[in-house]
């Protein structure tokens, strides 16, 4: 028991970061999605099998908790601010990145490419962990990522975005 | 230049998670030498890779802050235990507020939030809304006399008590008070900002020894009160400031009162 907690309690620090970027910098929300990760992961430890991917484990947990939010927030109307500038690169072409155009450019992808560019490109999880944590083949983990990268690129070269722009 | 097998869209963003063999590694290398449009898309994607670490890797060295958010409704649900699991999992992370293995609660140490309510984290806020609110006496003893209040205090509570420095965040001693406590007696230090902004940090005894360590926050109308427990004394630090930074507040109480 307590070998698994400390274990657990190794992970947090990457729970957070990959929270963070999923709620793109709000500390708290993130950390709420964290905090109820972990209580949830507690309350069912008993389920956690031995011996298997015990990051995975919280990942699914934490990608469940995310799809929860994600319903909840698209049942609250969402007005979209009519003249609400396009998502645009203050740099183009192949300058560096901006960071703050990076945070926006990777809001604007779907819920789903979020988090296959995160789990994949931040968390470093192989392209097989995460087709197991979304429950779907990894045929399909790599061609959401592929799109999403291509959107990503796109966004950040200050090309305008096709019906990128999605309404709630 | 032959393959093995055509290098397909899968590999390069294989090659950018670095998730290929070393093999199929320089294959792809190989490649993208003779593709400098694919080479520009891979390059791209990296920079992107890395942006994210740039933009995300900081959380991982930030300490991890204690329960955030204590929700007294749903741990009566959830059941207390876990609650009190969670505080000392969420807290035994955290750098800052590192706990000794001995102080952190076994898993059948049973915590009794409504007596550190009754007994530490009410009265504070209570406390807390009478005497900041004082324009001519809001401490007993002013931080002139420093020294002697916390000598002072110290006797009374029949415990040693020190009163942090919080100058690192802009917050200097006014002074404190004595006051009494559900069956017991309590200190109260009050620190005070450059804006005129008060904090208050009570601190009493109590008979919580059973519960060893806990951490929460708790919020009465707009004073918030982050509390915990240190062996056999109680701590409240309360104010109308955000939760973050009464937090933030929190951890440096903890750290100047540990040094």
């Amino acid at each position: 028991m307590s070998i698994t907690r400390n274990q657990i309690i190794e992970y947090i620090p990457r729970l957070r970061r990959y929270a963070r970027a999923l709620m793109r910098g709000d500390v708290l929300a993130a950390d709420d999605l964290v905090q109820d990760c972990l209580e949830r992961a507690l309350t069912r430890l008993a389920l956690w099998q031995r011996g298997t991917d015990l990051r995975a484990w919280l990942f699914t947990i934490l990608h469940n908790l995310y799809v929860n939010h994600v319903r909840r927030q698209s049942l609250v109307a969402t007005v979209e601010i009519p003249g609400d500038p396009p998502i645009q690169a203050t740099t183009a072409g192949s300058s560096p990145v901006s960071w703050l155009d990076l945070e926006r450019a990777l809001g604007a992808l779907s819920p789903d490419q979020q988090e296959i560019v995160l789990m994949v490109g931040l968390e470093g999880l192989s392209y097989r962990q995460v087709a197991g944590i979304l429950g779907v083949p990894e045929g399909t983990v790599m061609s959401r990522l592929a799109r999403a990268r291509a959107q990503l690129r796109r966004s950040l070269s200050g090309e305008p975005e096709a019906s990128l722009r999605r309404i709630k | 230049m032959s393959y093995r097998t055509p290098i397909t869209e899968p590999d390069l963003h294989a090659y950018v998670d670095a998730q290929l063999t070393d093999s199929r590694r320089r294959e792809v290398e190989v490649y993208l030498a003779g593709h400098p449009h694919e080479a520009a898309t891979v390059e791209r994607d990296i920079e992107i890779r890395q942006g994210l670490h740039a933009l995300y890797d900081p959380v991982l060295s930030e300490s991890v802050p204690p329960p955030l958010d204590v929700r007294p409704r749903r741990l009566i649900a959830v059941g207390v235990r876990v609650a009190a699991v969670l505080a000392w999992l969420v807290l035994g992370a955290a750098g800052g507020w590192a706990l000794k293995t001995a102080m952190a609660p076994s898993l059948d140490a049973p915590i009794v939030p409504a007596a550190l309510d009754h007994d530490l984290v009410r009265p504070a806020a209570f406390a807390h809304q009478i005497y900041t609110t004082e324009k001519a006496h809001p401490v007993e003893v002013s931080a002139r006399e420093e020294q002697h209040l916390v000598d002072w205090l110290s006797k009374r509570l029949r415990s040693p008590i020190r009163a942090p420095n919080l100058a690192d965040a802009g917050f200097e001693l006014v002074g404190g008070r004595l006051l009494p406590s559900t069956n017991r007696m309590a200190a109260q230090f009050m620190y005070q900002r450059a804006d005129g902004a008060r904090v208050t940090l009570y601190i009493r005894r109590g008979d919580w020894a059973g519960e060893r360590t806990v951490f929460g926050y708790a919020r009465h109308d707009n004073v918030g009160t982050f509390y915990w427990v240190d062996g056999e004394l109680g701590y409240a630090l309360s104010g109308s400031l955000s939760r973050q930074d009464l937090l933030t507040l929190s951890e440096l109480v903890h750290r100047s009162l540990k040094s």
